[in-house]
């Protein structure tokens, strides 16, 4: 039987500063990598930009859930005092605009914030038990004050050898593979622990 | 010529430290200080002074499930409820209640949109703040229903009768006030929570700690392909707040203005509520906040900046109370309406007098203090005077409900409230309750949003070119020099 092989998930790098790493993932962006990450502790200004991206669709969740708010609304207000019941409480109409509008106005709105968070899960795949960016000791420093940028395996531009290299031009430091099972590679490259939530 | 020049330079250099915009990340704190110094609160062993004013307010908290027990086991009598005054404490406790809420969304949604980059060391406590207030502001309607295990028929689920809400009465309209405010605020902090909690996740000594904050942050691990949509949530969730926020307290006085009872008939309402309750808001964070920024040693985060702008808030919403209990007297007047004129100056020299005024004292004058600079800097004195407010907007909700209906149209009706032991207990109960919860959240969560106040530091800007010790050249050294010139 052969001994298993670790697969690797991807190549990582650390930057000293938020503008070290804007710089970095707007060289990795003009290089044509499409299967990579940026990764800080706060949002970047400038990063989505600098990497590519569209604007978020999360706004689309969210018109969805508006609407359906607003007309969850109106049909369950017209519903219940216009078909199912009528009951006439101060001869006023059975059902008429202005008094339905707190009601539109409030459904509205918790259906767009139920899109909202909907659609932010969706899109951002969590919730999400593992990755393996995990794997590497180093990245706990990410929700602190650690600027990193990881080069994924999968991306047909990466060359283990070439890449690490690129890494390293672009002001990368600490520069170290990313396994996806760390429990199988070799003593030596094994990272100090092994996984984390 | 020299001196001259030797004293416009000082006179500049002077200007320029006025003029100098006061970093909100006082010292010059490393990124990594920051996570520290908020992280550590939940990580180090609880301190004493924690342990026994958890104890204390949570004691104090116990009255509530107390004094409830006894109001359903024997009837809503042992409140001090009656015709004609049947809406007395409970429900200037819900509106006392749902105010201070106010302060926390307009820190984290409104001064959001606006860019009050300030905000950031503020907002998480201030939200949670709202949600706990929140919690023990429903405790009140809810059981005011009389009978609470019917208090389903307020939502619409087919029931034995048969019969639906009636929406065209404001109280349905504040069960979807309360309730979607309610829900949306806790969703938008959670949101807010869950770069932090990775923090704490990351942070984790103990495999118990990693595994909970490691479910709660949801699997975060800060890529810029979660920030962007994050981004946007956060800045949809900020602008469904903002509205939801003025409509919530609308709402809360439309339960009043729809009516016809006079001083309650009026038009005012909605923004003088939505004003008043963003200065009781402003006025409770800075309670909760001064004590806790002493007890943690937070001075850099939380700064005097803050505090300063948080007092002329509640000085700004104060002057404009003030002036919506004017108005409402020069409208009463100006009506000709003899109910108006009567309800008003009813409410100044009749039998609550004393509320009145209370509410006057607390809510106008007292904060007038917050123009002089000395109050604001000062801390204790900013503590002290605080108080007012948060007693003050009580009292308005006592004058604005109870004076109101217990001399109405007929002589005949008319009466007099004294709350019972129970009224008193039980908001007793909800203060201890509300701080409780408070000592709660500063215990096991983040009481400062730290992914946030790095964003505000000069390090976390892209096009800041990293000095060795932090500073750049500000405009203060090149005004003397110009004047050379």
């Amino acid at each position: 039987m052969n001994q298993p092989t670790p697969t690797l998930h991807g190549l990582g790098a650390e930057f000293p500063s938020a503008s070290a790493l804007l710089h970095a993932a707007e060289k990795i962006h003009a290089l044509g990598f499409r299967r990579w990450d940026v990764y800080s502790p706060f949002p970047i200004h400038g990063m989505d930009q600098a990497m590519g991206f569209q604007r978020s669709r999360v706004s689309l969740f969210s018109l969805l859930g508006g609407i359906t708010g607003l007309s969850t609304a109106f049909a369950l207000i017209y519903y219940t005092s216009a078909i199912n019941y009528p009951l006439i409480v101060q001869g006023k109409p059975y059902f008429a605009l202005e008094p339905s509008l707190p009601i539109f106005f409030e459904l509205t709105i918790l259906l767009t914030a139920f899109g909202t968070i909907i659609g932010l899960l969706l899109l951002t795949l969590m919730p999400r038990l593992h990755h393996p960016v995990f794997n590497w000791e180093r990245f706990k420093k990410v929700s602190d004050d650690g600027f990193f940028l990881v080069l994924e395996a999968a991306d047909p531009r990466f060359q283990p050898e070439a890449s690490r290299q690129l890494l390293g031009e672009i002001g990368g430091s600490q520069i170290s593979e990313i396994y996806q099972d760390p429990e199988l590679v070799p003593h030596p490259a094994r990272p100090e622990k092994e996984g984390s939530v | 010529m020299r001196a001259d020049n030797a004293s416009a330079q000082a006179a500049f250099a002077k200007a320029s430290d006025y003029l100098e915009r006061q970093p909100l990340v006082a010292n010059h704190r490393p990124l990594s200080w920051i996570t520290d110094h908020v992280c550590r609160i939940v990580e180090q062993p609880a301190p004493i002074w924690w342990w026994v004013s958890t104890i204390l307010f949570g004691a104090v908290a116990t009255l509530v499930p107390a004094m409830l027990t006894y109001l359903v086991s024997t009837g809503v009598g042992v409140w001090g409820l009656n015709v004609p005054v049947c809406w007395a404490w409970d429900i200037t406790n819900f509106v006392f209640w749902i105010g201070i809420g106010h302060a926390g969304t307009l820190i984290s949604a409104i001064l959001f949109l606006t860019r009050q980059k300030w905000r950031t060391s503020i907002n998480r406590s201030a939200e949670a703040m709202t949600i706990f207030a929140v919690i023990c502001a429903g405790i009140f309607p809810a059981f005011h229903v009389g009978r609470i295990w019917f208090a389903w028929f307020l939502f619409p689920i087919p029931n034995a009768n048969a019969i639906w809400q009636n929406f065209r009465s404001p109280l349905l309209w504040d069960v979807f006030a309360v309730s979607t405010y309610f829900t949306v605020s806790l969703i938008f902090w959670y949101l807010g929570l869950i770069p932090d909690l990775a923090s704490l996740r990351d942070r984790a000594t103990t495999r118990f700690r990693q595994m909970a904050y490691g479910l709660l942050s949801l699997g975060w691990r800060g890529s810029n392909r979660q920030w962007t949509h994050y981004e946007k949530a956060y800045l949809i969730l900020a602008g469904i707040s903002t509205p939801l926020v003025l409509s919530v307290h609308s709402v809360v006085s439309f339960d009043f203005a729809t009516s016809v009872v006079p001083g309650w008939h009026t038009t005012i309402f909605p923004p003088y509520f939505v004003a008043g309750a963003i200065f009781g808001g402003f006025a409770m964070v800075l309670t909760l906040l001064i004590p806790f920024r002493e007890l943690y040693g937070l001075h850099d985060l939380v700064t005097d900046k803050h505090i300063d702008n948080m007092c002329k808030i509640v000085l700004l919403t104060g002057s404009l109370v003030g002036y919506a209990y004017s108005m409402e007297f020069f409208i009463a007047w100006y009506s000709g309406n003899p109910f108006e004129i009567y309800a008003f100056t009813n409410r100044a020299l009749g039998p609550y007098w004393w509320a009145y005024w209370s509410m006057i004292t607390c809510n106008v004058v007292a904060p007038q203090l917050f123009w002089f600079k000395y109050c604001r800097q000062n801390p204790w004195v900013v503590l002290a005077i605080v108080m007012f407010p948060n007693t003050g907007m009580w009292f308005e909700r006592f004058v604005i409900i109870v004076t109101s209906i217990h001399r109405d149209f007929l002589p005949s009706s008319w009466g007099y409230f004294s709350p019972t032991w129970v009224d008193i207990t039980l908001f007793i109960g909800t203060i201890g309750l509300f701080v409780f919860l408070f000592l709660l959240f500063v215990r096991f969560l983040p009481m400062i949003t730290m992914f946030e106040v790095k964003n505000v530091t000069p390090q976390a800007d892209p096009h800041h070119h990293d000095h060795p010790t932090g500073e750049k050249t500000s405009g203060h050294h090149s005004i003397p020099a110009k004047a050379h010139a």
